[in-house]
């Protein structure tokens, strides 16, 4: 069960004819599945596109009553490697995956599937996450539909928009019988809107038909000679019908007068950028008119050559609006312009920056600039010569702290990398590599643990070279570190494969939180939660046996931070051969509380008993080093400062939030830090001898502690 | 020729929320999507979930503007220069809002909430690491052209809810939305969950704001009167005596020499107490400094110091009366309440504990010392609700009689009259650097690992001063030695001042 539930918005996607729809954008693509007659579903969760799979997950019912398939896919490959059910049956099917890293995983497929064909409408929708809140490196997706020929659609960013960018995406793969990839921005994904709803279709054609009567063609089939024969396909036959379906389609937009001297062609996403850049410069309203023409390519893959060349007809220049490098569109409208012998002057990364997001800042400056260049007289006076100073603020970049996401409160991955931290303060310090999931965060303070990654799964993998290990001539081991995610997705077969063919001396941390946590907490193989149709309570140490990997340590309590730093120093001096690995399992402390919390909450309703833990710091006996916070950076560990002139520094503090997790307590006692720690532990509901022992027990100490203070001087108010 | 449209964009509402992830901006972007929504205007509301959300820094932004027949098209993100509205969630996300020119006086009013959510690089500074809101306070009334600032947080759990209900309140108060009160209130009760306490909540943000917006000044406790001594008869004569003492002392180091006066009483009794006056009593024959600053870094100090974090004080602290009600108090009250208090007891501890011609003894002879160590030396969970473990600390506590025979405190006294006689041996000519020294003392704290590096740290600096004693600037440098050590774990910010020094 992922992080957040969709059951509620399930009910919108039952929606018929007529009804308006109001909500995000990647619930709006899912609702357009529906009502496009799509047969088959799956992908790889992810941001931005998470949810969309959480609501897939959630709407299975309403999936099975149209005889739609959903597939949780392992990976980005499975998902892409799914869509071959679309070359040689006429049936819709829809994958999805964040890009471009995602893309990078189902390329294999992609490009298999791009080669062969399409018979059924071949939808990949990919959230592209670049830009302010991106978690992966920052490229474009873009290339690979370059690569293999395969169309790319980057609709404007609202909901219908994007709705019928859907529905023309499996019109166009079916009738250019290419894949078809729907590009929509982290920001889209998340937007909100209403659009008017359409009824769901059933498949024209179900799974579970086709599979009764199968059905293949051998010129399909990726394999000399006929993948000769599917290159010249796209480009003699495949290409063209797709050029000929998006013209007459109109699949891309041109908005704004029909004679101006300059123009904009923008991407689909980039839209209601240039729109506010242009509003802002009083050259166009909240509405859409414009005084500056603008061509929207709604299909950013293939170009058009003739429709551009109408669009320059006429005009001095034109600014291509495309965010991301290089700069793919803008060469080719170049090689278009230079081949037609065109005067149209063509501007793009020389105003614009090659790199980063197109903020608004950066979209103002720049279609500003283009328009100083080629169309002063455009200009308002105000914008050409501001008569108003900006006054100088005072500058904070000094003063704000950088703030990174970081390991939530209770996280039981915080103990591990506490544990991995004390031993290399005993043993040094090690070659550690990384992996893709909420474990990085340990590569950040206040731990600093790790110093590469390179993919999903394939943190073990990243430490090959290393492999050799004391065997190898070394005095130490190369440690890495992978989730539970990354196990499943790729790292079983290519880190742990890798590791254990190679005999590699190396250590392995597995962190099984029992989700793919860092995606929104969807559950796995090795989730310990009974799922209704997937297959859970797979564990990873029996996958490792599986493939000759003996020393593996499972530990099923992560926050036992002493048996951690202990089980890791055995397996980096044990003489043992082969791969040493621990798996530390203890569950997502985010998705325990949202299940727990209202348990809890109910239990104490009812009168049942109910412990609750928190944490707390004696403020007298802490020194204020903060030692404990370098082990630990959890957000309701925090500091205040004291209302005494003797203290200089802050001292710890645990605020109202703590969950009680114990990572403080174990620290305290496993690295010989303070006795500044305590465990109070609320019993709500006591039973009735329970609640006379804790008085009797309170009577005694209180006697003992009123004795002492009576033969001393104190200074407690009471 | 001039543009044919608005430039400023009249009716358009550009709103943006910053916030720390976990803190509920969602659900406020939520609610103010529903309102508009509600009161007839075309909305459309953006975030960038992802991994941002866990704890790290968070944006959500929210455009509307009077529904008509078309539909407006609108911006996805925030532009510099061009926000309407910016509600903070915490003050260091006010002065990002502000860093990252969202917060201009032309357009921008912001709503932000001076309560502090520590940053990881703020918190795991060994020293005071915390980051200046004044200086955010003081941009924010340079760049915004409406100001509403106030504890958002407190009035949220006041009222048992969350923040995001309290700024909706502050965004209704503000009145920055054509929009009424019931109606942001209606927006709360469709929502539907935990309608009351967030509506008290809106409540407590909607009357702050309406009071004025104008920004609160900072709300530092008012002065505690100090509370009054209590005990047996002789001991509170004693204390007078004691009290007149130190009203004999220089007025301005009055207040630091009483409060350091409680914390040594505290610590050991009216005796510690009148030599922890004699010993400031020298300082105070030696101090040519202005205002008697020596005397009073002496008065703060020295307490520190003669109060050291040894096992009996900690046993001490946690066996007092009124600790068991306070942490019932703080944790919401409840019949039954366990308590475990985390200990870590080591061999070293135990033998400073013994009498010092024993104790001597033992550490001279690392077998015995390892022996007793590995009796010792394991993590110890006390359940201090319970009358035996409580007694065994209690126990431990009422070793203060004989603690002024023990190692610790011979080893103590020891290093006291080592750094009084250092800092004392410039007062004459340099009390700067006599003040200074008498700061160093502030590295020296925590326990077991902790305090031997801090110990090491404090070594560090004062040879670094005994470099630089003599020259004029030795203040400065002695200043700089410090807060180069308070900079990191292991000092290596410390390293580079003092090798710096020695390239002299």
């Amino acid at each position: 069960m992922a992080e957040r539930s969709f059951k509620a918005e399930v009910q919108d996607l039952r929606k018929g004819a007529g009804e308006l729809f109001t909500g995000e954008g990647i619930l709006a693509i899912t609702k357009a599945l529906l009502e496009n007659g799509v047969g088959y579903v799956g992908g790889y969760q992810g941001a931005p596109i998470s949810h969309l799979m959480d609501v897939l997950a959630d709407a299975e019912d309403l999936l099975g009553e149209l005889g739609v398939r959903f597939e949780a896919n392992a990976s980005e490959a499975a998902a892409g490697a799914m869509l071959a059910a679309s070359v040689h049956y006429p049936i819709r099917g829809a994958v999805t995956f964040k890009g471009p890293v995602g893309v990078n995983v189902a390329s294999d497929a992609l490009a298999n599937l791009s080669s062969s064909g399409v018979t059924g409408g071949a939808l990949i929708i990919v959230g592209e996450d670049y830009g302010e809140g991106s978690s992966i490196m920052q490229e474009r997706s873009h290339a690979f539909a370059m690569k293999s020929q395969f169309w790319l659609l980057d609709p404007r960013p609202n909901l219908p928009s994007i709705v019928k960018a859907v529905g023309d995406g499996f019109a166009l793969s079916e009738a250019s019988n290419t894949p078809v990839m729907l590009m929509v921005r982290i920001r889209a994904c998340h937007v909100t809107g209403q659009f008017e709803t359409r009824d769901n279709r059933r498949p024209a054609l179900s799974v579970a038909e086709a599979l009764d009567a199968p059905h293949r063609e051998v010129g399909r089939i990726v394999l000399p000679p006929m993948s000769y024969a599917q290159e010249h396909d796209k480009i003699d036959s495949r290409w063209p019908a797709a050029e000929r379906f998006i013209r007459e389609n109109r699949l891309n937009e041109v908005f704004g007068p029909d004679k101006a001297r300059v123009g904009i062609v923008c991407q689909g996403g980039m839209y209601n950028g240039v729109m506010r850049a242009l509003q802002r410069l009083g050259l166009a309203d909240l509405h859409g008119a414009t005084r500056v023409p603008v061509y929207c390519l709604n299909v950013t893959y293939p170009l058009l050559r003739n429709e551009f060349a109408a669009f320059c007809d006429g005009k001095d220049a034109v600014l291509v609006v495309e965010e991301g490098q290089p700069e793919f569109l803008e060469q080719a409208f170049a090689t278009m312009l230079l081949r037609a012998g065109s005067g149209t002057r063509l501007h793009g990364k020389d105003v614009f920056p090659m790199a980063g997001e197109y903020t608004g800042a950066v979209m103002l400056d720049a279609v500003e600039g283009f328009l100083r260049q080629a169309a002063p007289d455009l200009l308002p006076a105000q914008v050409l010569a501001p008569n108003t100073e900006a006054p100088a603020i005072p500058d904070l970049s000094q003063t704000v702290p950088v703030r990174p996401p970081g390991f939530c409160t209770g996280c039981p991955e915080r103990p591990i990398f506490a544990a991995m931290k004390l031993v290399q303060q005993e043993l040094g310090e090690h070659q550690i590599s990384a992996d893709i999931g909420c474990h990085l965060f340990g590569s950040l303070p206040p731990f600093n643990i790790g110093g590469a990654t390179m993919g999903y799964g394939l943190g073990p993998a990243s430490n090959g070279a290393f492999d050799g290990g004391k065997v190898g001539g070394s005095s130490k081991r190369a440690i890495s570190v992978i989730g539970d995610g990354g196990f499943w997705h790729n790292g079983l077969s290519s880190s742990f494969g890798n590791m254990a063919y190679n005999r590699s001396d190396g250590v392995a941390v597995i962190v099984d939180n029992f989700y793919s946590a860092a995606t929104g907490g969807q559950d796995l193989l090795s989730s310990r939660a009974r799922n209704r149709s997937k297959a859970t309570g797979n564990p990873i140490s029996k996958a490792l046996k599986g493939i000759g990997i003996d020393w593996v340590r499972q530990i099923d309590r992560t926050y036992d931070v002493a048996r951690l730093r202990d089980t890791l120093r055995e397996a980096l001096t044990t003489d043992a051969p082969g791969p040493k690995v621990l798996v530390a399992s203890s569950e997502c402390m985010l998705n325990r509380e949202r299940r727990e919390k209202p348990q809890r909450a109910a239990a104490i309703r009812e009168g049942r008993r109910v412990e609750a833990p928190r944490f707390g710091v004696d403020e007298a006996v802490c020194t204020g080093d903060h030692a404990c916070i370098r082990l630990s950076g959890c957000p309701s560990l925090s500091l205040k400062r004291l209302d005494d002139p003797l203290r200089d520094d802050p001292v710890a503090q645990i605020d109202q939030t703590c969950v009680g997790c114990g990572n403080c307590g174990e620290v305290a006692e496993a690295a010989v830090l303070c006795p500044s720690f305590y465990e109070a532990r609320v019993v709500h509901n006591p039973s009735a001898w329970e609640a006379r022992l804790a008085r009797w027990r309170r009577g005694g100490i209180g006697w003992l502690a009123r004795r002492r203070a009576a033969r001393r001087l104190s200074f407690e108010e009471v | 020729m001039d543009g044919c449209f608005d430039a400023r964009q009249t009716g358009l509402v550009k709103l943006a929320i910053m916030a720390v992830g976990g803190q509920g901006g969602g659900v406020l972007t939520g609610w103010i999507e529903a309102l508009a929504r509600a009161q007839g205007y075309a909305v459309q509301a953006t975030s960038v979930a992802g991994v941002a959300q866990r704890t790290g820094a968070t944006i959500y932004y929210i455009e509307m503007a009077p529904a008509g027949p078309a539909t407006p098209i609108f911006s996805l993100a925030p532009a510099a220069g061009d926000v309407d509205i910016l509600i903070a969630a915490e003050m260091m996300e006010a002065g990002r809002a502000i860093l990252r020119g969202f917060v201009t006086p032309d357009r921008t009013l912001l709503i932000g909430s001076t309560h502090r959510a520590l940053a990881v690089s703020e918190k795991m500074v060994p020293g005071d690491g915390i980051a200046n809101a004044e200086e955010v306070r003081a941009a924010a009334e340079v760049a915004a052209r409406g100001l509403v600032l106030a504890d958002f947080e407190a009035l949220a759990v006041d009222a048992g809810s969350v923040i995001s209900a309290s700024l909706f309140g502050g965004l209704a108060g503000s009145g920055a939305l054509p929009f009424e009160r019931a109606a942001f209130e209606g927006a709360i009760r469709a929502g539907g969950k935990g309608v009351d306490a967030s509506l008290m909540a809106f409540a407590a943000g909607f009357d702050v704001a309406r009071a004025g917006g104008v920004p609160a000044p900072d709300r530092t406790p008012p002065a505690r009167p100090a509370a009054k001594p209590a005990g047996p008869a002789d001991a509170l004569r004693a204390w007078d005596g004691l009290m007149a003492r130190v009203a004999a002392l220089p007025a301005p180091a009055c207040p630091m020499a009483e409060a350091g006066l409680r914390k040594v009483v505290t610590f050991q009794d009216p005796a510690y107490g009148a030599e922890y006056l004699d010993r400031l009593d020298r300082v105070l024959s030696a101090d040519r400094s202005e205002g008697h600053e020596l005397t009073r870094q002496a008065a703060k100090y020295l307490a520190n110091a003669m109060a050291y974090d040894d096992v009996i004080r900690v046993a001490d602290v946690k066996t007092r009366a009124a600790r068991f009600t306070r942490i019932r108090s703080e944790m919401g009250g409840g019949a039954v309440m366990q308590l475990t208090d985390y200990t870590h007891p080591r061999g070293e501890e135990i033998v400073s504990l013994f009498p010092a011609r024993l104790g001597r003894w033992v550490e001279a002879r690392p077998r015995i010392l390892g022996w007793i160590d590995r009796r010792v030396s394991k993590g110890r969970r006390l359940r201090t609700d319970r009358v035996r473990p409580y007694l065994q600390l209690w126990l431990i506590a009422g070793l203060r009689r004989w603690r002024r025979g023990s190692l610790r405190h011979e080893k103590e006294m020891a290093s006291i009259e080592t750094w009084l006689a250092q800092a004392l041996h410039h007062a004459a000519r340099d009390s700067a650097l006599s003040i200074e020294i008498l700061k160093a003392r502030r590295l020296i704290k925590g326990y077991s690992d902790t305090h031997a590096r801090g110990r090491s740290k404090y070594d560090r600096v004062m040879s670094g001063i005994s470099l630089v004693a003599g020259r004029d600037d030795a203040a400065d440098w002695a200043r700089r030695l410090i807060s180069a050590a308070m900079q990191d774990e292991t000092g290596i910010a410390l390293d580079g001042a003092i090798s710096t020094i020695k390239s002299f």
